[in-house]
């Protein structure tokens, strides 16, 4: 068995006797391969989605390279942010500066692309060699007449959350540079939605359903111009609460506009998002078109669910994520499939957020900050975990071991969020806990549910799929 | 890097890089380490670099890659990572218990001017008892790509561990970045010459494993060490895919401190290449290349024949590291097609030099170095191209040129067989020509009117 670093144990907790205390928000132990990035990861994930606007990262190749056109954040029109730029500096800009080689690559990539707006990310070595990039960010924005932004980002300046506030710091130079002639008293921006695979659409649709208008959407399919004029809404809904709440707080500040937290993972806190939204603008009418649009959707996909819930009743699962109130969403939605949490973690979340998570888990579960794949691992095979939800980089972990998988990350192409989402994400849990490729992973099985490819290996050649309760 | 008076089509010249065509150096070590057994690659700098290198990684092998990282904090780019490192090595000591560790620096630590040789010393000298090698590469991105890193990596692994001894029939193999099946067969190859074989590296179990019953703290294979030590007294290094200063590279340190016999080949992709392979082996072993290997190579020419009409004169675009470029001209040239584009996105290669002795023809044909995707697009759409061959990457480019790309080498993040693709070698040869040629059979085929099920 794995043994847990005394620095890490900390930061794990298992629900029980003991009493909560929990540390987390810290730097992650070196040599402990922790899963999480980096301040650049952070800022890069909130602006990456704004499809108007020219994303320039300033340093070495590798930063640009690993983040080339790997989310499946959509766009309704143009798609420059699937293109990766970058300084690409060498060992003599090191030496001498890369403002000059700044300057010039930011010039052209604005001459020939014509972005509504600039994003420059200081990598690593950019905090260290020194360069003024905010020098050259005024200088460009001055000589080419649109918002150039620097995004403080250099990896090693604290952590991914760093970074997404770096992000919200760039954002908040944009906003209230625009117009807000034309925008309805029932109006909200929505933040912290990416747009992966569609998701923003079907959110926005469903507000638009209700009669309310979007202003913005930050930062899915985002545009630089409505994210000018985000100030002339009244509500911003918030989302993924880690990556956008310094924006949200930012504008409630500076321009008095309320914020209210939602999820839309589940059917439970995507209903809630709608009638909170509702009841802030305090319209009845508002609220009896969320119900009713609720009521549709939900209804729509009911059997559907029921029958993905009788196949998957009991079965355990464990949740890894970046952000910890998905993690909450993730929880509700399991157990909307018959499904226990048994492992909850994240990579970000703070002392409040695992209180919460401690309290929506059952006795046992055990909670973790910031963890790695020994650890990992381990929790999987103690607590018998049928599904793992996590990134590509816990895929594999779950796959070695004949666990089942969920991608619930930034790369994923199936749309998860919504009514919709929650039956594709039953079908994407279904169709992995369910597959039959366990029974033959499994000769090595450790355990599983009594009669679920449990076998010895005398009868390896007898054994048959079982029946599936749901046909796709 | 090629001038714009010998490329007319060229586009104006951009300061930044777009859509890049090089990975960055630490990445490649990360990769070489993984290849010896027991071994946890450590990466000194931000935790980012770590975990950005993993997923991409992660991506193409689907298979775990627990790479370390001293996670710098401010104080640490400030001050220096000697705690960061002390600390973070003393726990993968602990954690994974690893025969060695691989530390490869970042470009923060190498700005910051880190003395990492006597860091580790001192690091090391106070864990007393548990110690086990650590091999130290310097790969900072902006001098260098992931190939390079590769390359020094296994460079500086041979550095640390080889030592000296009485001469044995060994035969060193430095492959380069191919795919684990290609490492298999590669051992396949030599051991049917009778020869035992020390790869440098072998990620072909580490990278394309198995299910386990227990998660593994590193996965089973990688070339042991005592392996890598023998590796000094070897008959032969031959290195595949070699290019650039013999200074920089494995077997070239071997040759100058040990005396191994250096033989460095292009890497074994098509008949030519591959023949010059064997007939080294043939050499080295003292025997014939035994037939099943001559019956696999009779049947690759046949199929040649049979299918030269649907690729001759194709215009192919080919990109990728250096020595898979080179590679895989050979076999698009020994069938006839014309690589109309060459292209890599590391510098100082000579990739001219080498395809044109390789290949007169193709003195006119665009050569390129140090480019990004973008300018490759855009030479592939002057040129007309009717295949593209290379990495995932390519897809992009492939889709709207309206051509098909056929997925070779690293990453292949979009289809699940990458970690075992076949390239090198009469086996490889053979792989690779019947997706070529399916691909332009296939693209006529669904590009007809008539829709002919019969061609």
């Amino acid at each position: 068995m794995i043994d847990i670093l005394a620095a890490r144990q900390s930061q794990i907790h298992q629900k029980g006797d003991h009493p909560f205390d929990m540390v987390c928000e810290q730097p992650s132990l070196a040599g402990a391969v922790s899963q999480r990035a980096c301040v650049f990861c952070g800022s890069r994930v909130v602006l990456y989605p704004i499809a108007d606007a020219l994303h320039l990262i300033h340093g070495p190749i590798g930063c640009a390279a690993y983040t080339w056109d790997i989310r499946g954040a959509l766009s309704s029109g143009r798609e420059l942010h699937r293109m990766s730029f970058s300084t690409d500096l060498s060992e003599r800009e090191v030496i001498f500066g890369g403002e000059k080689k700044l300057y010039q690559a930011l010039s052209e990539l604005i001459d020939h692309y014509k972005p509504q707006a600039a994003f420059v990310y200081s990598t690593c070595i950019v905090g260290v060699i020194g360069d003024d990039v905010d020098a050259v960010c005024r200088r460009v924005s001055a000589e080419r007449g649109i918002p150039v932004l620097p995004v403080h980002s250099e990896g090693f300046k604290g952590t991914k959350k760093d970074g997404y506030r770096a992000a919200c710091d760039a954002l908040a130079t944009l906003v209230g540079t625009g117009p807000t002639a034309g925008i309805a008293p029932q109006s909200i921006n929505i933040l912290g939605e990416f747009n992966l695979a569609g998701e923003t659409w079907m959110i926005r649709g469903y507000y638009e359903r209700m009669g309310i208008q979007v202003v913005s959407t930050m930062t899915g399919d985002g545009r630089v111009d409505d994210i000018r004029r985000a100030h002339g809404a009244r509500l911003n809904v918030v989302q993924c609460s880690g990556s956008m709440i310094h924006l949200a707080r930012h504008m409630e500040q500076r321009y008095g506009i309320p914020f209210v937290r939602v999820s839309y993972f589940g059917i439970e806190d995507t209903s809630r998002a709608l009638y909170d939204v509702a009841e802030f603008f305090g319209d009845a009418q508002l609220t009896d078109r969320a119900r009713q649009l609720v009521s549709e959707e939900v209804s729509g996909i009911l059997p559907r669910l029921r029958e993905y819930r009788q196949a998957l009743q009991g079965r355990r699962a464990a949740v890894y994520t970046g952000g910890a109130f998905k993690a909450f969403s993730l929880v509700r939605s399991l157990r909307t499939l018959g499904m226990t949490t048994v492992v909850a973690g994240s990579q970000t979340g703070n002392q409040e957020d695992y209180r919460l998570l401690r309290e929506l888990c059952d006795e046992g579960t055990i909670l973790v900050d910031d963890t790695n794949p020994l650890e990992l691992s381990r929790f999987l095979q103690e607590q018998k975990v049928d599904l793992l939800i996590g990134g590509v980089k816990e895929r594999p972990i779950a796959y070695k071991l004949g666990i089942a998988f969920c991608d619930h990350n930034h790369e994923r192409k199936e749309a998860l969020a919504g009514f919709q989402g929650m039956l594709n994400f039953a079908r994407e849990v279904h169709s992995s806990v369910k597959s039959p490729v366990w029974r033959l992973a499994r000769g090595t099985a450790y355990r599983r549910n009594p009669g679920d490819g449990e076998r010895s290996s005398d009868d390896l050649l007898s054994a048959s799929p079982a029946k599936e309760p749901v046909s796709r | 890097m090629i001038s714009a008076l010998s490329n007319p089509t060229k586009g104006p010249a951009f300061a930044a890089s777009r859509n890049s065509c090089k990975l960055c150096a630490p990445l490649g070590a990360c990769l070489a380490f993984r290849g010896f057994e027991g071994a946890v690659p450590f990466l000194h700098g931000s935790q980012g670099c770590a975990t950005y290198i993993r997923r991409y990684t992660i991506s193409h092998f689907k298979e775990p890659l627990d790479i370390a990282s001293s996670s710098f904090g401010e104080a640490a780019a400030v001050f220096g990572g000697r705690e960061n490192l002390r600390v973070g090595l003393e726990n993968v000591v602990r954690q994974y218990a690893p025969q060695m560790i691989g530390l490869a620096t970042t470009c923060l630590a190498e700005t910051i001017g880190e003395d990492v040789p006597m860091l580790v010393r001192q690091v090391m000298g106070e864990m007393r008892g548990r110690v086990c090698p650590v091999v130290h590469v310097a790969t900072p991105s902006f001098s260098g790509t992931h190939a390079e890193g590769f390359r020094a990596a296994v460079r500086a692994t041979v550095d640390v561990l080889a030592q000296p001894g009485p001469r044995h029939a060994a035969v060193n193999l430095m492959p380069g970045i191919i795919s684990p099946a290609d490492l298999r067969y590669l051992k396949e190859i030599v051991a049917d010459f009778g020869l035992e074989s020390i790869l440098l590296p072998d990620y072909s179990e580490t990278l394309d494993g198995q299910a386990w019953d227990e998660y593994q703290r590193m996965p089973p294979g990688g070339t042991p060490l005592d392996a890598v030590r023998r590796s000094g007294a070897a008959q032969a290094s031959i290195e595949l895919g070699a290019w650039g200063d013999p200074e920089r590279s494995a077997a070239g340190l071997l040759s100058a401190r040990f005396g191994v016999q250096h033989i460095p080949l292009p890497a074994p992709i098509g008949v030519t290449h591959s023949d010059r392979f064997f007939a080294a082996l043939e050499r080295l072993s003292g025997r014939r290349t035994p037939q099943k290997h001559r019956d696999e190579r009779g049947r690759l020419i046949d199929s040649y024949v049979d299918a030269h009409k649907y690729v001759f004169g194709k215009k192919a675009v080919v990109y990728g590291e250096p020595d898979l470029v080179l590679g895989l001209v050979g076999l698009l040239v020994e069938v006839g097609m014309a690589p109309a584009v060459c292209a890599t996105g590391t510098r100082g290669v000579g990739l001219r030099q080498q395809i044109v002795a390789m290949a007169p023809e193709l003195d006119s044909a665009c050569i390129l170095e140090g480019v990004d995707f973008v300018e490759i697009e855009q030479q592939a759409r002057a040129a007309h191209c009717d295949l593209i061959v290379g990495s995932s990457k390519g897809y992009g480019m492939a889709r709207r040129l309206g051509v098909p790309l056929v997925r070779v080498g690293f990453p292949i993040h979009d289809r699940i067989d990458g970690p075992r693709l076949l390239h090198i070698g009469y086996r490889g040869a053979q792989q690779l020509f019947d997706r070529m040629a399916n691909a332009l059979i296939e693209q006529s085929q669904d590009n007809s009117p008539i829709g002919y099920s019969y061609m």
